[in-house]
């Protein structure tokens, strides 16, 4: 794996407030890497340090092995594109691709052209050249930004929770032809999101932030399957707690008889079932006392509330966090 | 109790407009006394073949013109200045001089002026007038300038520093033409408030830079007229346009 | 928490920031406060034989300044001011409050208030010179109908002082006024009547006290360039109204005493600035 870029004991203090707290992570080339946490977790600061927009408190941001906390935005090899895409109203849509290029200066106008024809071939934008921002619809916005951005070739993609003014739809359709794009061009994406199915979805690996600090990274079944922290775990998506194992909603399985294996079981009393179409989540309190939420099959429709049951699941599919985690 | 306020909405603005609603329609009398007496142009003539009128107004274009470029220029510089960086001498010194009473302004340029001039061969002229014009007028710009840097979205910047231009470019290729109307309106207003100046302007004028305001004035202190009646609608409606138009060019593309 | 490289905060425009701001900065030292260091020393010094200054440093001036028959022109000056600033308010008032509930007139309500004044200043005040004076408008008209017998004495004297200024300054106590009053949440208003308020005392207690930093920052709107008023005393007050303004122009053109000028300009100013502090802190979020 070939490191693109990497951060070391990254830190960003002010006064009173920890916004990046000493994160050290790389990035492979070509890698599709998501940071994903809550709002305030520090990654949109962690990008903004990356992309040279803040200078860090301490550590180091290294771009193919060179440093470059000190350089100014203009003279790193990244690329940002923002949440809101920061268009330039004033210049149409050809413009805005090629202002970068333009910057650099050592292209002629026909190889400017040419390179802004192929960017928006690659968002599927060709014929909307002579456009204004004001003129495109939310989508085609963004996808100008990220011609703007990949037409440059830098060596990392910084995405600023690109997907998060769309509508669902949109932002669905727009999930998989991000992860198209990245193929094809080849260049690492480092995508920040506080959704965690775009996170699972998209991404060959995820570092989940919280408070300014990295607290696990992996792939995506990583750390579904394995959180080191009960954060982790809980950022995810649902986990029943039993006695200190965590196991994931569509593990358990539940029956009105007992299981065979007596192992990794308890009783519940049924609160609520949901029919939620393609499956049904019933929701139990365990004998412990403890709040679960089952997800099971479509068939299994017909337990009632209040009715007691028993609930198992294999041991490959529990964790355990350390405590306090 | 709505009706009473609109009742009274009225007057005040009856109140506010009447004076100048009045002269434009005595501009057109054909008398010179305050009883209609039939309708004329013959007034407006008279004042494009009076040729120490039309050299005031030239004057005052002249004057207004060049300082409103200066003006216009350093105050939109300074006001993304002021935007960028906190600098509370220069904001307070801008607020100090747009609070200050025009005579004070006048008396201690006219003072200045003088002593300066020991240490040369330069007298009272045009360039002292706008020299003064533009000290006053620098605070209008600044003012329309940070109003309208309020609004905008600062995430552009980022984004021209982030395809690599460096903070000048940014602010030549990006910031700059999304000011335009802005600093336009600016220019529209800074060449108004120059244009109608008198206070400050009588003080530090020599013989040759007499300003149509000056003009007006000494007509108006010698009686009412109906050419000054006449040169004051045209003057109105020169000045209101600028402003209109500066107020619609302020509110374009917010 | 998003630090935006356009705020006040930005790291990466510093040095453009203070390239940008020195054209500016060298004109206000050399154009504003200069000029008033030079007004300062002149007030110290003696007045020239054929105007101007020259040594010897004195506080003969400063002494002239606080003579009583000077003071009388002082007092009137704040006297006309006050009132003028007073009447501002009390007619802007309601206007501000009318345009403030206005709805989607708004913008264009408040407009037509402003527009006059950026007009010509001069002009508007020869305007009222074409209706007040014995030839003009109003006493020709009342003359014609037989209302009166003798033209009446509407001009030059204090109360034609009064209405110009007036007249000339209303749209800048409109403007601080309607600026708080269109914060004002109608749900204060409903509240109060919910207690048990009639409209009126709502009005009084609760529209009157939250109205205040507009009226702080009108009053300061008015009441200085009223003080400093030149142009109004001197057309609308035939020279008969004597304010500071004029007391300062006649020094240093007619008279030709420099040094007693400049002290009174200087008086002026330390009112200007004193009056700033006093109101300025509690209206100056609107500023």
């Amino acid at each position: 794996m070939e490191t693109v870029l990497e951060l070391r004991e990254l830190a960003k203090h002010y006064p009173g407030h920890r916004a990046v707290d000493g994160i050290s992570l790389s990035i492979a080339k070509g890698e599709f890497f998501s940071l994903l946490g809550p709002s305030g977790c520090g990654k949109t600061t962690t990008l903004r340090l990356i992309a040279g927009f803040e200078e860090p408190t301490t550590g180091k941001v290294l771009l193919d092995g060179r440093p470059v906390a000190k350089l100014p935005p203009y003279r790193r090899d990244v690329s940002t594109v923002f949440q809101n895409y920061a268009l330039f109203p004033h210049l149409t849509v050809a413009q805005n691709v090629a202002f970068g290029l333009e910057r650099r200066g050592n292209s002629s106008k026909e190889a400017v052209r040419g390179k802004v024809e192929k960017a928006l071939a690659l968002v599927q934008l060709t014929g909307k050249e002579a456009r204004f921002p004001h003129q495109l619809s939310g989508g085609e916005r963004q996808r100008v930004a990220l011609a703007r951005s990949l037409v440059l070739e830098p060596k990392v993609l910084l995405l600023d929770e690109p997907l998060s003014a769309l509508d669902s739809k949109l932002r669905k359709e727009m999930r998989q032809q991000l992860k198209l794009l990245q193929r094809r061009v080849g260049i690492a994406f480092l995508f920040i999101t506080h959704d965690q199915q775009e996170a699972l979805s998209l991404s060959d690996r995820i570092g989940v932030m919280h408070q300014g600090a990295l607290l696990q990274t992996g792939t995506p079944l990583e750390l579904y399957r394995q959180p080191s922290s009960r954060f982790v775990a809980e950022f995810l998506g649902d986990v029943n707690w039993f006695e200190g194992a965590g196991v994931r909603p569509e593990a358990v399985r539940v029956s009105r008889e007992a299981p065979l294996n007596p192992e990794h079981n308890t009783t519940a009393v049924v609160q609520r079932v949901t029919f939620l179409g393609n499956c049904v989540h019933l929701e139990a309190k365990s004998a412990d006392g403890a709040d679960c939420i089952v997800e099971l099959p479509q068939r299994h429709c017909d337990f009632q509330s209040g009715e007691t049951v028993h609930m198992w699941w294999h041991a490959a599919d529990e964790f355990r966090v350390p405590e306090g985690g | 109790m709505r009706r009473l306020l609109a009742v009274y909405a009225g007057i005040a603005y009856l109140f506010l407009y009447a004076p100048l609603a009045v002269l434009a329609v005595f501009s057109f009398n054909a008398s010179k006394i305050a009883v209609w007496q039939g309708f004329t142009l013959h007034w407006y003539g008279s004042v494009f073949h009076n040729p120490a009128l039309l050299e005031g107004t030239l004057n005052s274009l002249v004057i207004a013109g060049a300082a409103t470029v200066i003006s216009t220029i350093l105050g939109t510089l300074a006001g993304y200045a002021i935007w960028k960086r906190r600098m509370p001498w220069l904001t307070n010194s801008l607020y100090l001089s747009l609070l200050s009473p025009e005579i004070v302004t006048g008396v201690s340029l006219l003072a200045f002026f003088a002593w300066v001039f020991r240490f040369g061969h330069v007298q009272l002229g045009m360039h002292t007038v706008i020299l003064a014009h533009i000290s006053f007028s620098l605070a209008y710009v600044v003012l329309v300038i940070l109003a309208r840097l309020r609004t905008f979205d600062p995430t552009l910047e980022e984004a021209g520093l982030d395809l690599g231009a460096t903070e000048w470019e940014v602010f030549r290729r990006i910031t700059a033409p999304m000011l335009l109307p802005g600093i336009v309106a600016a220019a529209l207003l800074c060449f108004t408030v120059s244009f109608d100046d008198y206070v400050i302007t009588s003080l530090v004028a020599g013989v040759d830079s007499e300003t149509l305001p000056m003009m007006v004035y000494a007509m108006a202190r010698k009686g009412v007229s109906p050419e000054v009646n006449a040169l004051s609608v045209m003057i109105t409606v020169g000045l209101g346009s600028l402003i209109l138009t500066a107020g619609r060019l302020e509110r374009r593309g917010r | 928490m998003r630090r935006l490289s356009g705020g006040k905060e930005s790291v990466r425009f510093q040095i453009l920031a203070r390239q940008f701001a020195l054209p500016s900065t060298v004109t206000m030292i050399a154009l504003f406060y200069v000029p008033l260091l030079i007004i300062l020393a002149y007030s110290l010094l003696t007045r020239g034989p054929y105007g101007g200054v020259m040594l010897p440093l004195t506080l003969e001036s400063y002494r002239r300044v606080f003579d009583p028959l000077y003071g009388q022109i002082f007092w009137r000056s704040i006297w006309i001011a006050a009132v003028s600033t007073a009447l501002c308010l009390i007619l802007a008032f309601p206007l501000a409050f009318y345009i403030a509930r206005s709805g989607g007139r708004k913008t264009l309500l408040l407009n037509l208030v402003m527009l006059p004044f950026w007009t010509s200043f001069l002009i508007r005040t020869y305007a009222w010179m074409f209706l007040l004076r014995d030839t003009g408008l109003i006493n020709t008209a009342l003359l014609a109908v037989h209302a009166i017998r003798e033209p009446l004495p509407l001009l030059f004297n204090d109360g034609a002082v009064i209405l110009g200024l007036v007249y000339g300054y209303l749209p800048f106590m409109v403007l601080p006024l309607y600026a708080t009053l269109e914060k004002l949440d109608d749900s204060l208003l409903q509240a109060a009547a919910d207690l048990g308020a009639t409209p009126w005392v709502a009005f009084w207690r609760v529209v009157i006290p939250l109205s205040k930093p507009g009226a702080v920052a009108g009053s300061l709107l008015v009441f200085i360039p009223c003080l400093g008023a030149y142009l109004t005393p001197d057309l609308m007050g035939g020279g008969k109204t004597v304010m500071i303004g004029n007391l300062v122009q006649n020094q240093f053109t007619t008279a030709r005493d420099w040094p007693f000028g400049a002290a009174f300009s200087l008086l002026l100013m330390l009112i200007v600035l004193g009056t700033t502090r006093v109101l300025g802190k509690r209206g100056e979020e609107l500023l």
